[in-house]
């Protein structure tokens, strides 16, 4: 195979050229074409769009932000939550400390300890929603779905670090008891036949 | 008291007057244009100061008089000093000769709205609007300034090439007319919708409008002052109060025209069918102002060798064969 297919420097076959106007040759042609722009009307078009949209009722965009506010999805990656179970109301959270393992940012911390119950209980949680990227590992790992993203998206703070602590971001028990713990459908979330896919244990039989 | 003094103080308090008035307009214009802008990009312009934000122009004022008033310190001071100053100098300076309204009596005097009645009172307009290019001119030039240099030198093409349509395309009503004054003007056309220049003279109107637009750096031709390529032009260097000289200045300019071409092409203050004169100029200059408004949200921006080649080789000659034909007319 030679070379010469590479060296042909004139165009792809099925290379669509683009017919640009053709520029005016005589000036008679130059005079056509000023004429017919000018009495096309464009600009008239233009003045008609925008009047248009200035006397349309309730047309503007503007969301008054600190008024306002968008709705967000439900699923916004915002600041972290930590559920209660559903029945019970107790925390969710078993102290794994997965969350902590794959945080990429390093900015959960959780402290636990056995309770008289011998179960393990988290006595501190907090994240440093200054170094927090956001990214979902830790709502994504979590086995129990006891953390989640919600959608409190103003953490503005004087100081790079700040912390989001267990009492904040946990459901209180008043909003738990009015139900309004919120968890959406979709990814990561319980399914909603959930209950058809639980096998008792062999204890039962 | 004799007639002398009474003419002077009558004088001074109609200048007094009309440049409060006028002020008073030029800053609420900017309300108005952010405002009529903002409808037409489907926005809501300032809400927040005032209801609606129509205090905004108080807090724009209060800005821009309690700014830093910066100087740079290779720009030739005193020229830097003075450049701002002539903008609203000779806008006002213009406003002189303009009737503004029929005239009136109040408590028993006759008043005619004019400041100062002389006979070649366009001509006077027209030429001190045109010192009024001497502001961006001598800011961009003291201010030692690339873009501001670039300001200046697109504020002489303009000038050039705009105030030969201008003058040429006035040519033509003025010799239908036979006076240079603008209360013979107005006179002119006092007998009704048919009475008109612009329905006489349409291409006039249209090059003089155009003009209009050039003389007061407003888009599509503002080019003087186009962020895009030039920063802002004569003003960059410019802060605080002697920037908002310039934008009383421009702003006052855009009344003077709008008044101007009322009152040549569109039967001035005459009172037409029900409307009395007073109200019919004043509905008139509005639906310019937002004529100005309104071009500004619609169409783009010309670069400075298009606008050269439409004033030379497309207004010019219009205007010219515009002028043959009436001479023709008339004789």
């Amino acid at each position: 195979m030679g070379l010469e297919q590479f060296k042909n420097r004139n165009g792809t076959p099925g290379y669509i050229y683009f017919q640009a106007e053709e520029k005016p040759k005589s000036g008679w042609e130059a005079f056509k074409r000023v004429a017919k722009i000018s009495l096309k009307g464009e600009l008239f078009v233009g003045l008609w769009v925008v009047l248009r949209e200035m006397l349309k009722r309730g047309n503007s965009h503007t969301v008054q932000y600190p008024a306002e506010k968008m709705p967000i999805a439900p699923r916004y990656r915002a600041i972290h939550r930590l559920l209660r179970l559903v029945e019970s109301g107790s925390e969710r959270c078993i102290g794994c400390g997965l969350c902590e393992k794959i945080c990429i940012s390093n900015c959960i911390r959780m402290d636990t300890k056995i309770d008289e119950n011998s179960r393990k209980e988290v006595t501190e949680y907090s994240i440093n929603f200054g170094r927090c990227i956001f990214c979902g590992y830790c709502a994504e790992v979590c086995p129990e779905l006891a953390i989640v993203h919600g959608g409190d998206y103003e953490n503005a703070s004087e100081q790079r670090a700040h912390f989001g602590l267990k009492e904040d971001m946990l459901t209180p028990l008043d909003t738990f008891k009015a139900n309004k713990q919120k968890e959406f459908p979709g990814y990561g979330a319980l399914s909603d036949d959930a209950d058809t896919f639980v096998k008792k244990t062999p204890l039962a039989y | 008291m004799n007639e002398e003094m009474a003419i002077v103080i009558a004088t001074v308090i109609k200048a007094v007057v009309v440049l409060a008035v006028v002020s008073a307009m030029a800053g609420f214009a900017t309300y108005i244009e952010r405002k009529v802008l903002a409808f037409m990009q489907r926005r809501l312009g300032p809400m927040h100061v005032g209801p609606h934000g129509v205090l905004q122009l108080i807090a724009d004022g209060i800005k821009l008089f309690t700014k830093e008033d910066l100087v740079p310190q290779h720009a030739i001071k005193p020229i830097f000093k003075i450049a701002p100053v002539l903008a609203p100098l000779t806008a006002f300076t213009a406003m002189a000769a303009i009737p503004y309204f029929p005239q009136f009596t109040l408590f028993g005097y006759t008043v005619k709205p004019i400041i100062s009645d002389i006979n070649v009172g366009i001509l006077f307009v027209m030429g001190v609007a045109s010192v009024g290019m001497y502001a961006p001119l001598l800011a961009g030039m003291s201010s030692t300034n690339k873009w501001a240099l670039l300001g200046a030198a697109r504020t002489v093409i303009q000038l050039l090439s705009f105030e030969v349509v201008s003058g040429l395309a006035l040519l033509a009503p003025l010799m239908l007319i036979g006076s240079l004054s603008l209360i013979d003007i107005n006179d002119y056309q006092n007998s009704g919708l048919s009475s008109w220049i612009v329905f006489k003279q349409p291409l006039a109107f249209i090059l003089f409008l155009i003009a209009g637009f050039a003389e007061t750096n407003r888009t599509p031709f503002d080019m003087i002052e186009y962020e895009a390529e030039i920063v802002a032009g004569y003003g960059t260097d410019y802060s605080g109060m002697r920037w908002g000289l310039f934008f009383i200045g421009e702003y006052a300019n855009m009344i003077t025209i709008s008044f101007l071409v009322s009152i040549v092409f569109l039967g001035g203050y005459n009172s037409l069918w029900f409307i009395p004169g007073a109200l019919a100029i004043l509905i008139k200059i509005s639906f310019f102002v937002f004529f100005f408004l309104w071009t500004r949200a619609a169409w783009p921006r010309v670069r400075p060798d298009q606008l050269m080649w439409l004033c030379w080789k497309v207004l010019m000659p219009l205007a010219l064969v515009n002028i043959l034909i009436t001479g023709i007319v008339l004789v």
